[in-house]
């Protein structure tokens, strides 16, 4: 299984996580939200954008509670809640914006 | 809420050549969800997870103790580590990371998390668990 990105191939599981996470670009992070049906604004990046500035800080994806708990310091708590959090991310922040971010899917993620 | 529990997870094993070590750290991230009382113990090889500046890419293996650095955002605070474990292996407190955590309680001041303990008190931290899980 694979996205097709500017006519080359970029392989995925059956979840829809990228196996190798060099491949990730933005027009890939686009592709994906595409088959999650997420149109990605500003507020979209900022989540993704800080999910792999972490992975590259701690080599993990934070659980959501982490990840809340961190936008909430960052951004302040109008988007370090729950409800802004699922707004963006219907299936959940930690699961689909990972995906979009091309980072494993969370640890302890069940 | 039911009543919090004291869980201690001892670490005794060098970070790569098994899987102990990463095994161990995943079941604690895990395991943070549920609001107890947790920390760490690293004892006989198990104090070289700790130590800075580790390079895996020639053994094709993940670097996985940046992750440490990150069990202050789960509320994890407290890694013990043991003083003579560290001697008998020509370590000391500087070749390890710093861990730090940020208290919530008082303004996110950035606090050590590492601990340096003695064989006894070591064995009294032990005493004083709920739970003991070893690695």
């Amino acid at each position: 299984m694979a996205y097709q990105i500017n006519g080359h191939a970029v392989e995925h599981d059956e979840e829809g996580y990228i196996t190798t996470l060099a491949d990730w670009s933005k027009e890939l992070a686009e592709a994906i939200a595409e088959t999650e049906n997420i149109n990605m604004t500003d507020e979209h990046w900022a989540v993704v954008n800080f999910l792999r500035d972490y992975y590259e800080e701690y080599q993990i994806a934070p659980a959501v509670r982490v990840l809340i708990k961190a936008i909430k310091k960052e951004m302040g708590p109008e988007k370090g809640n729950n409800k802004y959090m699922y707004e963006l991310f219907p299936y959940g922040p930690a699961k689909q914006a990972c995906k979009i971010a091309g980072l494993p899917k969370p640890t302890g993620c069940v | 809420m039911s009543e919090v529990k004291k869980f201690l997870y001892v670490n005794r094993k060098a970070p790569y050549g098994t899987i102990y070590a990463l095994e161990s750290l995943e079941v604690v991230l895990i395991g943070a969800a549920f609001d107890q009382d947790v920390s760490l113990a690293f004892l006989d090889d198990g104090v070289f997870q700790l130590t800075r500046n580790q390079n895996t890419e020639t053994i094709g293996v993940k670097n996985f103790s940046p992750t440490f650095r990150a069990l202050g955002d789960y509320d994890v605070t407290k890694l013990y580590v043991e003083r003579e474990s560290l001697a008998e292996r020509g370590l000391s407190e500087s070749d390890l990371q710093e861990i730090t955590y940020e208290d919530e309680d008082d303004d996110w001041a950035e606090k050590p998390s590492i601990r340096i303990v003695s064989r006894a008190e070591m064995a009294d931290i032990m005493a004083d668990q709920d739970v003991v899980l070893s690695f």
